[in-house]
């Protein structure tokens, strides 16, 4: 990738979080001009940690998809359609509803366990180098599983408040995250995006099969762990803030791949730019539907993000019908 | 002198017996026996592929303990699939054995693949991708070349080109080639050595000459050379 596409990468991604911190501008001229410290105060607490939150959690789902699509050499190897997101949630309303773990550390760790335990299930399932449909059925099953788990898990919740607590925080949502919070996701989430591109070189290789990156001397048990623990790190902590958000990690590495050649290892970073400058750009959408509120931002990329999964499924048909 | 290749106690669980098998100076070397004799078990120990037992030594070097740039000059391994995971462009895929920004030029060239380098690989032919991937395990220029068919799927021509370059690698600039490989005349007219595989282990070890006329071929796949080219036995 060149130097001039890396910097039209992350010039749109910085344009994309000043237009969400200073969106809807007119409201905060007004506000600026009445009350600087309110302004401030708006800016810093409200505005910021959802921009960061957007940009972490966007990127951490780009390059966590990247990476799960290049070790398992399919391109729809997501991390929610492979059920890695549903985990996360049950691992978080396991930790927080059933076993009453209070605050964003216990979240947070429930989430990383369960996206961590979703990933080795999916392995154990689907095998190392699945089919396209032996891959997508196995998600399926996990994500359907750990749906139904988390149901049973908030019914049996001792908080009678359980299920319409957990609603909002399901369905996705950026919306009243503190700056603590944004930490919380953004740190393991930063951590898996400069990571993951670490294992480019092994994760190009494996495109010749696994024989003859092993005869290269990358020690595959290795990466399979290691990516799979970078993945649930990023994905996990960031689910625990904000709830499952769908289809970026699927988008943003196939737009990745065209800006590399093909290459699925290079594009773990710049699916990362793309994934956040996406997950702005959906929660920007979230804020100007004229509906009177505001949308859950898992529902706008669900909409935004569900016809092209149907469009890319529709050209693989044959390969998927075989 | 260092020889260019010592194995020593070589096995896979179920697949390969402890095998020996020494190669002194730059020799082509060609694996043949029936299918599941243990031609690409053998060849998976020598690239350490699979946690293989026994011990490799690579021109002096063990394998095992180098890095995959070190490891890319010391050998190379084409396998029996011609599969590449994604849309790649030809160059590209060439270009995975290399450290970065590096152009395969050489490769290239030795395979003829200038009328396809730009051309993706799914839309290449079975036989043009066997040579984008040939060019690739070259294109490092490595000490040991391993080769599981590499004369599968290509046309009778580029066959004879492909042994010819192979015996050029080895006797002009030294580099080692175990293939296996099914075709007995290609593998007798072109083959320093040839080394019959069966049952997991090395049946025979030594010139076309003395393994093709002499029993192993009949006890390995029951057939003998007749009159008009092979038959069974």
């Amino acid at each position: 990738m060149s130097v001039r596409l890396w910097l039209l990468l992350a010039a749109a991604s910085a344009l994309l979080f000043a237009l969400s911190i200073l969106t809807p501008w007119r409201q905060l001229a007004a506000l600026w001009a009445a009350d600087r410290g309110l302004a401030q105060a708006v800016l810093v607490e409200l505005r910021l940690p959802r921009a960061l939150l957007a940009l972490c959690y966007g990127g951490a789902l780009g390059a966590s998809g990247a990476a799960i699509q290049a070790l398992f050499a399919n391109p729809l190897a997501s991390p929610d359609l492979t059920g890695t997101t549903s985990g996360a949630a049950l691992g978080a309303v396991l930790a927080a509803y059933l076993l009453g773990f209070d605050g964003s550390v216990g979240l947070a760790v429930g989430a990383v366990a369960g996206a961590f335990g979703a990933l080795v299930l999916l392995l154990a399932l689907a095998g190392r180098r699945a089919e396209v449909a032996t891959l997508l059925l196995a998600g399926l099953a996990i994500a359907a599983l750990a749906g139904a788990l988390t149901t049973v898990a908030l019914a049996l919740a001792p908080s009678p408040f359980a299920f319409y607590d957990a609603y909002e925080w399901l369905m996705g949502s950026l919306v009243d995250r503190s700056l603590a919070q944004a930490a919380f996701a953004g740190v393991p989430a930063l951590a898996s995006i400069l990571l993951l591109p670490r294992f480019a070189p092994a994760l190009d290789s494996l495109a010749l099969g696994e024989e003859a990156a092993e005869s290269l001397g990358h020690r595959l048990g290795r990466l399979r762990i290691r990516v799979v623990c970078l993945s649930a790190l990023g994905v996990g902590a960031c689910v625990a803030m904000c709830g499952a958000i769908g289809f970026i990690g699927l988008v943003a590495p196939i737009f990745a791949r065209r800006l590399t050649r093909g290459h699925p290892g290079r594009a773990i970073l710049p699916a990362a730019l793309i994934g956040g400058a996406l997950l702005i750009a959906a929660d920007l959408v979230t804020r100007a539907a004229p509906i009177g509120r505001s949308l859950p931002i898992g529902v706008v990329t669900a909409l935004l993000g569900a016809p092209f999964f149907l469009s890319l499924v529709a050209r693989m048909r044959w390969s998927l019908a075989r | 002198m260092t020889p260019l290749l010592h194995a020593e106690d070589l096995a896979l669980a179920g697949r390969l017996h402890p095998t020996r098998l020494h190669m002194g100076a730059a020799e082509l070397v060609c694996l043949v026996g029936p299918n599941g004799g243990g031609k690409t078990s053998l060849l998976h120990g020598l690239a350490r592929i699979g946690s293989p037992a026994g011990k490799v030594r690579i021109a002096g070097e063990d394998p095992e303990t180098l890095g995959p740039d070190a490891r890319k000059r010391l050998l190379a391994y084409l396998p029996a699939s011609r599969d590449i995971a994604w849309p790649l462009g030809a160059r590209d895929v060439i270009a995975l054995g290399l450290p970065t920004g590096t152009v395969p030029d050489a490769a290239v060239a030795a395979l003829e693949v200038e009328g396809f380098a730009e051309r993706r690989v799914d839309r290449l032919s079975t036989g043009e991708r066997s040579r984008v991937l040939l060019a690739r395990a070259l294109a490092p220029a490595p000490t040991l070349l391993l080769l599981d068919e590499p004369a599968a799927n290509l046309d009778p021509a580029w066959q004879l080109r492909l042994m010819a370059l192979l015996r050029h690698l080895v006797h002009e600039r030294g580099i080692g080639v175990v293939a296996a490989l099914h075709d007995l005349d290609l593998a007798a007219r072109f083959a320093d050595r040839l080394v019959l595989m069966e049952g997991g282990r090395i049946a025979a070890d030594g010139t076309a000459a003395a393994l093709l006329d002499g029993p192993h071929l009949r006890e390995a796949f029951g057939i003998r050379r007749g009159a008009a080219g092979w038959e069974l036995a």
